[in-house]
């Protein structure tokens, strides 16, 4: 019978994260264009609805009504499930990103490193919907942007190696409850260093400018993505946002401190207490979609090999020489 | 009972998928099922309580060892040609060696038992963590190992690059 | 609880499955994906028998095993585009060059 109870409870809670996400992932691509506009100096959409807040279900109108154009030599059934792979692989990932105290859907004691094999599933996806488009274009495209996945998770996992050293934990819960104390209550400050280099990792991971040559319109028409047409390319757009979403909220749990406040400022206000802790998470996250936007509209886009450039020959030696200046302090300072 | 049934479940899918993976004859089909294997040997780890190695069997074999298969297989174009007839072909002979190997493992490994011998129970790794057992383990007694796996994966990573580096038309 | 030797016959099947594919097909790629079977195939025994056994090096041998099949893999494509640059099919039974 609490079997049952509980089932229930965590089936309603998976609904209800994810109609959240849903909900969320469909207003960011309506900020995204609103902020972009403003910083280009006009007004983003503005038609549909006040002030354009209905765009997105217009868009979603819009993609479900679009034809549904299959290539005429593609391998259908690699086609068919290529969306799939990535949307499933990225969604599963936020079962372990807890939004509030011991709020994840399943607390894993691996919860980090189950985000990242999640986003090593992702890249099948990527090859295999460029591969079954049997178009050079796709193909060329999903192979580059396969690589650039891979070549920057590498740094991704080493920076966060950093993280794990002043933690003690792989648990997500855990490595917010161990920056309560640090400065700031974050573990940006004392790990700058891999801060950046994952910041910078995440915008490779997810394809965003400055690291979005495989789907650059100017460069390989849609990159893996110009077969797609319809709601198969609005799966992938939703899976870009949805992993947007989840760099952005390991950055808030790993480096910003997720869903708690720093340890001083609760002892001098106490009553920030009170605010549950989803409210600051999100305030973190939606602080780092908005930066995510902003680079976006601010700067150009790398070329290929010097994106793999930065990956292989800049990124990992930094994390390296991270994780060895940690580990060192941590050993030979801190006891 | 439940737990048999998840382990049907799994060593038919594993043995089922095994089998359509070495019968593709196309080659990106036959390591699209070997990937659908390596996720559920890997939960075939989680049923082991062995939920690093299972992460990690996602992250190294699924991850990267797949995506290398992948990358070659499709820029290559690598396709499976009809083969040549051979002068000499043995095929009885292989195919009975694996089904002498199969009955010899299989009569031996029926009715296989072990007594628990070390000190590390479930109740031991589940309250300490599995991935704190393992580094401990591996960092103190096996420090040596670790940094000739380190090696290992180094001279292959330099010896890759050489090997399939084009040479330069002088 | 799950008896061991069923855990045992599991791998043993992968294993002979992986080995039978070794022998019989030749294709470069086919071969390595078989290698890859029997890897893990001793990985499953590994970790069943270490957790039966309540002793933790079996698992420790499975991370070994797994990083050198990595490496492992690494250089056998590395050799499969070094000596198949120039061929139109991957078969390893044509690969006789040296031969006597």
């Amino acid at each position: 019978m609490e079997f049952a109870i509980a089932l229930l409870k965590t089936v309603i809670f998976v609904v209800v994260v994810f109609g959240v996400t849903l909900l969320h992932v469909a207003y960011a691509t309506y900020f995204e264009r609103k902020v972009i506009g403003r910083m280009q100096g006009r007004l983003g959409p503005i038609e549909v609805g006040y002030r354009g807040l209905l765009q997105p279900f217009a868009d979603m109108v819009k993609s479900l009504f679009k034809e549904d154009i299959i290539p005429s030599d593609a391998d259908r059934t690699l086609f068919f499930i290529a969306p799939i792979i990535v949307v499933a692989s990225v969604m599963t990932s936020l079962a372990v990103i807890p939004f509030f105290n011991n709020g994840a859907i399943a607390d894993l004691n691996i919860g980090v490193l189950f985000i990242f094999a999640m986003a090593s599933l992702a890249v099948y996806g990527i090859i295999i919907a460029g591969w079954s488009s049997n178009s050079k274009y796709s193909f060329i495209g999903g192979i580059r942007s396969a690589a650039q996945v891979i070549s920057y998770e590498i740094a991704m996992g080493i920076s966060l190696a950093g993280v794990f050293l002043m933690a003690g934990s792989l648990n997500l819960n855990d490595i917010v409850l161990a920056q309560r104390e640090q400065p700031l209550g974050m573990y940006a400050v004392l790990q700058a260093i891999g801060f950046v280099v994952f910041v910078i990792s995440a915008f490779a991971e997810t394809n965003r400018t400055p690291f979005d040559l495989p789907e650059a319109e100017t460069e390989l028409v849609a990159g893996y993505l110009t077969e797609y047409s319809g709601f198969r390319y609005a799966l992938f757009f939703l899976a870009e946002y949805i992993s947007m979403y989840i760099m952005a909220s390991m950055i808030t749990l790993c480096y910003l401190g997720g869903w708690a406040l720093p340890g001083f400022l609760v002892r001098l206000v106490p009553i920030l207490e009170l605010v549950p802790g989803i409210v600051w998470f999100l305030i973190k996250v939606y602080a780092f979609m908005f930066f995510y936007f902003w680079v976006r509209a601010t700067l150009p886009r790398y070329r290929f090999d010097q994106l793999m450039a930065i990956g292989w020959k800049i990124l990992i030696p930094v994390s390296i020489i991270n994780i060895v200046i940690t580990a060192g302090v941590k050993r030979w300072l801190m006891g | 009972m439940l737990p048999e049934i998840f382990f049907g479940y799994f060593a038919c899918a594993i043995l089922g998928l095994a089998l359509l993976t070495v019968t593709r004859r196309n080659l990106v089909h036959s390591v699209l099922w070997m990937l659908l294997l390596f996720l559920h040997i890997a939960c075939l780890y989680l049923f082991l309580n062995a939920e690093f190695l299972a992460v990690i069997q996602v992250i190294v074999y699924a991850g990267a060892i797949l995506v290398l298969f992948l990358f070659l297989v499709m820029l290559l174009n690598l396709r499976e040609e009809h083969e040549a007839r051979r002068f000499v072909c043995a095929w009885q002979g292989r195919i009975a060696t694996c089904l002498l190997l199969l009955m010899v493992v299989a009569v031996s490994l029926y009715k296989a038992t072990v007594q628990p011998t070390g000190g590390y129970t479930i109740d031991f790794i589940n309250r300490i963590g599995h991935t704190k057992v393992l580094g401990t383990v591996l960092f103190n007694q096996y420090i040596l190992p670790f940094l000739m796996t380190a090696l290992v994966l180094f001279v292959p990573m330099v010896a890759a690059i050489v090997l399939a580096m084009k040479e330069k038309k002088r | 609880m799950v008896p061991l030797s069923w855990y045992l016959m599991l791998a043993a099947g992968l294993f002979v499955i992986g080995m039978f594919t070794f022998l019989i097909r030749r294709n470069v790629i086919m071969m390595l994906i078989s290698l890859e079977l029997m890897l893990n195939a001793v990985n499953i025994m590994l970790i069943a028998a270490s957790h039966y056994m309540q002793d933790i090096r079996g698992q420790i041998l499975a991370f070994f095993v797994m990083a050198g099949a990595a490496a492992g893999v690494a250089v056998g494509l590395a050799l499969l585009i070094a000596a198949f640059r120039n061929k139109e099919n991957a078969n390893m039974d044509e690969f006789t060059l040296l031969k006597g």
